[in-house]
C-alpha cells in the first residue's frame, strides 16, 4: 500500500467531471485504487462513489494503492488533482 | 415566472410533513403516469432480465454519443456533462448495483434501478455542499434515460421528464405511493387525508413537503400551475405574487440550511464528551423508512416492527411476501444491523385475516409471543422469511411480550425447526445471528437472569414496560399524565435490567420512546446502555445530546436520580444538571425548537405518531 496526499484546488471541487477524470486513470490499475478524506473512503473507480466523499475545494485528501505496481496511476491521479483538474 | 393575470389563492391543510417547496403541480390521474411497479422475475427469466437491461443501458449509451456527435462546437459545456454521464453509465454503484438487485432480489429492472436511483439520492441529499448535492441531477438525468429505454416509453417531450412535480391528488393510496417514482416529486398535495395517512408516512419518511387535507385542492388547482407548498405551516399557495416567492424562497433555503447543518453531523459516528461512543439506532415500520434511517445517521435499526404487512387485508402474508419487505430492509443496512421484531399484534381487529377474536382486554390478552406460540403456522411462516433473509445481511431476531423463560425456549426451538424445514428442501438461510427478548412485561423484568441465561441481547420496550408497571394506558386521557418515564420505579426497573446484562454479559439497549427525549438520556447512559433506537427523526438531537455529555458524570447521576422518591424530583434533578446542554437545543431553528420543546416534556406527548390504526387498536408499538 503507497499512499500521497493532496489538496483539492479547482474551484468546484471533485464533482461528476473531475471525479470522471479519476476513475478514467483508475480503470487502468490492476489493483484497489482509494481516495479517503478523514475517515471515509472511496473506491477512485467509481465517480458516484467519488462524489459521494464529498470534496469542495480545499478539501485534504490521499491517495491509496493496494500494490507498489500501480505507482504510474497514483502519480497521475495526484498530479492531476494538483493540477485541478485542467479546469 | 409568476402569472400576473392570476390571483394569488392560499389553501390551508395539515401540515404533514416539514419543508417548503416551489414548482409546477402535476395532477395525478387516474393513469398514474411516472408509476413503476414492481413484480417478481422467476429465476429462470433472470438472465433475460439483465439482458432487458443492458440492452437498455447501451441504447441510452448510443443516443448520447449520438447527441455529442451532433452537437454544435458552441455547446461544449453541455458536451462534457454528456461525456460525463457516458462513463457513469457503466458506474458500479449504478449499473454493477442494479444488475444485483435483479440478480439477488429477482425483480424487474425498472424497479432494481429505481431502488438504486433513490439510494443514491439519498446519499447526494445529505451533502453539505450545494454544487456538489446538485451533481446528484446527473445521475438522475442518466436514470431517467435509462428507465425512458426500459419501459419502452416514446421519446417524451424531455422537457416533462426532467422538471421536478408539486403532486396532487384527491388521496394517495400505499399502492400508488408505493409506485410513484419518488425522485420525481418536490411535494405532496392531497384533498383528504390526516397526519397519519399513508400520504404523509412516506411523506414524512422520504422527507418530502407534504400538505393533506386541504378540501379541494384538486379542484382548485389546475395542471402546471406555480404552487408554493409549506409543509411547516401546512399553507399552500397557488399563483403566488413575486413577493410571496420572494419570500418563500428565502424561507426555503434557511429551513434547508439548517436541516444539512443537523444531519451533516448526524453522519459522524457519536461518542461521549470523555469519548465513550454510542450506537444509535432507528425503529421503523415501513421498509421504505429505512431511507430516513440512513439520512439522519442511524446505526442500523434497533426495532423493525412487523405488523403492517399483516393488517387490513383478508389473508396472512406468505413467505416470499415477507422475505421481499425484510430483504429489502436488510440489504439497504447492510453492513448495520437490522433487528426484526417478530410479530406482535392480537387477535383482535388489528389482523383481518384473524376473524372471531373480541377480548374484554387486549393488553393483557392472545398477543406478541403468545399469540405466535399459539399459531405455530403463522409463526413460521415469519421465522422462514427472516432466516431467509438473514443471508443477505446483519439481522438480529427478538421476541415481544415474553413474560418467562419458557417462552424463549419455546420461540427459539420454534426457530430450529423452521430452520431445519429450510435445509430439507434446500433454500439458503442463516442462523448465525443473535436471539434477543424485548424486556417489556415487569415478570421478565424480575426474571432477567433466567431469560438472559436464554437471549444474546435484551431491548427495553419501554412503552409497553411503564404502562404495565404502573397500570396506565396512555391513550387514555384520564390517566395518561401519569404515564412517567422517569418514575422511580422505572429507573429501578431499568437499573435491575441493565446491572443484569451486564452481569451475564449481553449487550442491552433501548428502544422505546424513552430514548427520543434528550433529557432522559444522561440516565439511560448512566445505566450503560449500549444502544438506543428511536424514531428516525429523533436520531440527529439525541446525537447531538450524547455529544455534550461525560459518561462519567452519569453515573454518579443515577446513583443520585435513584435515590428519589418522586417523578418530578428526578426531572428536577435532570434539569438542574443539564440546563445548560438543554438550552442549547433551544437555539436551532424554529421548527427544531418546536419538537424539542415537546420532548422535553415530563409527560409523553399526548398523542402518538400514527397511533390510528395501524398498531394494535389500544397499543402502539414501541
Amino acid at each position: 500500500m503507497i499512499s500521497k496526499e493532496a489538496v483539492i484546488t479547482n474551484e468546484l471541487g471533485l464533482h461528476a467531471r473531475s471525479a470522471a477524470q479519476i476513475a478514467k486513470l483508475a480503470a487502468r490499475a490492476r489493483h484497489g485504487v482509494w481516495l479517503v478524506k478523514g475517515e471515509e473512503r472511496a473506491a477512485a473507480s467509481s465517480i458516484i462513489d467519488l462524489i459521494a466523499l464529498e470534496c469542495p475545494r480545499g478539501t485534504r485528501i490521499t491517495v491509496i494503492i493496494d500494490n507498489p505496481s500501480d505507482r504510474d496511476v497514483l502519480d497521475a491521479i495526484s498530479e492531476l488533482i494538483k493540477n485541478g483538474f485542467g479546469e | 415566472m409568476p402569472d400576473k393575470t392570476a390571483q394569488e389563492i392560499v389553501l390551508e391543510g395539515i401540515n404533514a410533513s416539514p419543508g417548503i417547496c416551489i414548482g409546477k403541480a402535476y395532477l395525478v390521474d387516474k393513469e398514474g403516469v411516472d408509476v413503476i411497479s414492481r413484480y417478481p422475475i422467476p429465476k429462470a427469466q433472470v438472465t433475460n432480465e439483465l439482458k432487458r437491461f443492458k440492452a437498455a443501458v447501451k441504447k441510452s449509451r448510443d443516443e448520447l454519443r449520438a447527441i455529442i456527435e451532433n452537437m454544435p462546437d458552441d455547446f461544449r459545456q453541455q458536451t462534457s456533462i454528456l461525456e460525463t454521464q457516458e462513463v457513469l453509465i457503466k458506474d458500479k454503484l449504478l449499473y454493477g448495483k442494479t444488475i444485483a438487485v435483479i440478480e439477488q432480489e429477482c425483480v424487474n429492472a425498472e424497479w432494481a434501478l429505481k431502488k438504486v436511483v433513490s439510494h443514491l439520492k439519498s446519499i447526494f441529499q445529505e451533502m453539505a455542499d450545494p454544487y456538489l448535492r446538485e451533481r446528484a441531477s446527473d445521475v438522475v438525468n442518466l436514470a431517467d434515460r435509462i428507465m425512458r429505454n426500459l419501459v419502452g416509453a416514446k421519446q417524451l417531450n424531455i422537457g416533462k421528464i426532467d422538471k421536478r412535480v408539486i403532486l396532487v391528488g384527491r388521496d394517495l393510496s400505499p399502492a400508488e405511493t408505493s409506485q410513484i417514482r419518488l425522485e420525481r416529486i418536490k411535494g405532496f398535495i392531497t384533498d383528504k387525508g390526516g397526519k397519519t395517512s399513508h400520504t404523509g408516512i412516506i411523506a414524512r419518511t422520504l422527507e418530502i413537503p407534504a400538505v393533506v387535507a386541504t378540501g379541494d385542492a384538486t379542484a382548485t388547482i389546475k395542471n402546471d400551475d406555480l404552487i408554493i407548498l409549506d409543509g411547516i405551516t401546512g399553507t399552500v399557495i397557488i399563483h403566488p405574487s413575486e413577493k410571496t416567492l420572494v419570500k418563500y424562497e428565502q424561507r426555503r433555503l434557511r429551513y434547508e440550511r439548517q436541516k444539512a447543518a443537523i444531519n451533516r453531523r448526524s453522519r459522524l459516528p457519536v461518542e461521549t464528551l470523555d469519548g465513550k461512543s454510542v450506537k444509535v439506532l432507528g425503529n421503523i415500520e415501513l421498509p421504505e423508512e429505512v431511507v430516513a434511517v440512513i439520512n439522519y445517521g442511524g446505526d442500523g435499526i434497533g426495532l423493525y416492527r412487523t405488523e403492517f404487512q399483516y393488517m387490513s387485508r383478508p389473508c396472512f402474508p406468505d413467505e416470499d411476501e415477507l422475505y421481499d419487505k425484510y430483504s429489502d430492509v436488510v440489504q439497504v443496512m447492510a453492513p448495520k444491523p437490522v433487528t426484526i421484531r417478530t410479530l406482535d399484534i392480537n387477535g383482535d381487529k388489528a389482523v383481518s385475516a384473524e376473524n372471531g377474536f373480541n377480548e374484554a382486554n387486549p393488553a393483557l390478552g392472545l398477543r406478541g409471543i403468545r399469540y405466535c406460540l399459539q399459531r405455530p403456522d403463522v409463526f413460521r411462516t415469519q421465522l422462514r422469511a427472516i432466516l431467509r433473509a438473514a443471508v443477505i445481511g446483519n439481522v438480529r431476531i427478538m421476541f415481544p411480550m415474553v413474560a418467562t423463560q419458557r417462552e424463549v425456549i419455546q420461540a427459539k426451538e420454534a426457530l430450529k425447526e423452521a430452520a431445519g424445514s429450510l435445509a430439507q428442501e434446500g433454500v439458503p438461510f442463516s442462523e448465525k445471528f443473535e436471539i434477543g427478548v424485548l424486556v417489556e412485561i415487569p415478570s421478565a423484568v424480575i426474571m432477567a437472569d433466567a431469560i438472559a441465561e436464554e437471549a444474546d441481547f435484551f431491548s427495553i420496550g419501554t412503552n409497553d414496560l411503564i404502562q404495565y408497571t404502573l397500570a396506565i394506558d396512555r391513550t387514555n386521557q384520564n390517566v395518561a399524565h401519569l404515564f412517567r418515564p422517569l418514575d422511580p420505579a422505572i429507573l429501578r426497573m431499568l437499573k435491575h435490567i441493565t446491572d443484569v446484562a451486564h452481569q451475564k454479559n449481553i449487550n442491552v439497549s433501548i428502544c422505546g420512546e424513552m430514548a427520543s427525549y434528550p433529557i432522559h438520556i444522561p440516565i439511560l447512559l448512566g445505566l450503560g446502555m449500549d444502544e438506543m433506537s428511536m424514531n428516525p427523526q429523533a436520531i440527529p438531537t439525541i446525537k447531538q445530546m450524547i455529544r455534550s455529555i461525560k459518561i462519567s458524570d452519569t453515573k454518579p447521576l443515577v446513583e443520585e436520580a435513584l435515590k428519589l422518591r418522586s417523578a418530578e424530583k428526578v426531572f428536577a434533578l435532570l434539569r438542574d444538571t443539564y440546563s445548560d446542554v438543554l438550552s442549547e437545543f433551544n437555539r436551532t431553528d424554529d421548527g427544531a425548537d418546536k419538537v424539542f420543546k415537546e420532548k422535553i416534556r415530563i409527560k409523553a406527548p399526548g398523542g402518538e405518531r400514527r397511533a390510528s390504526n395501524r398498531g394494535l387498536p389500544r397499543f402502539v408499538g414501541k
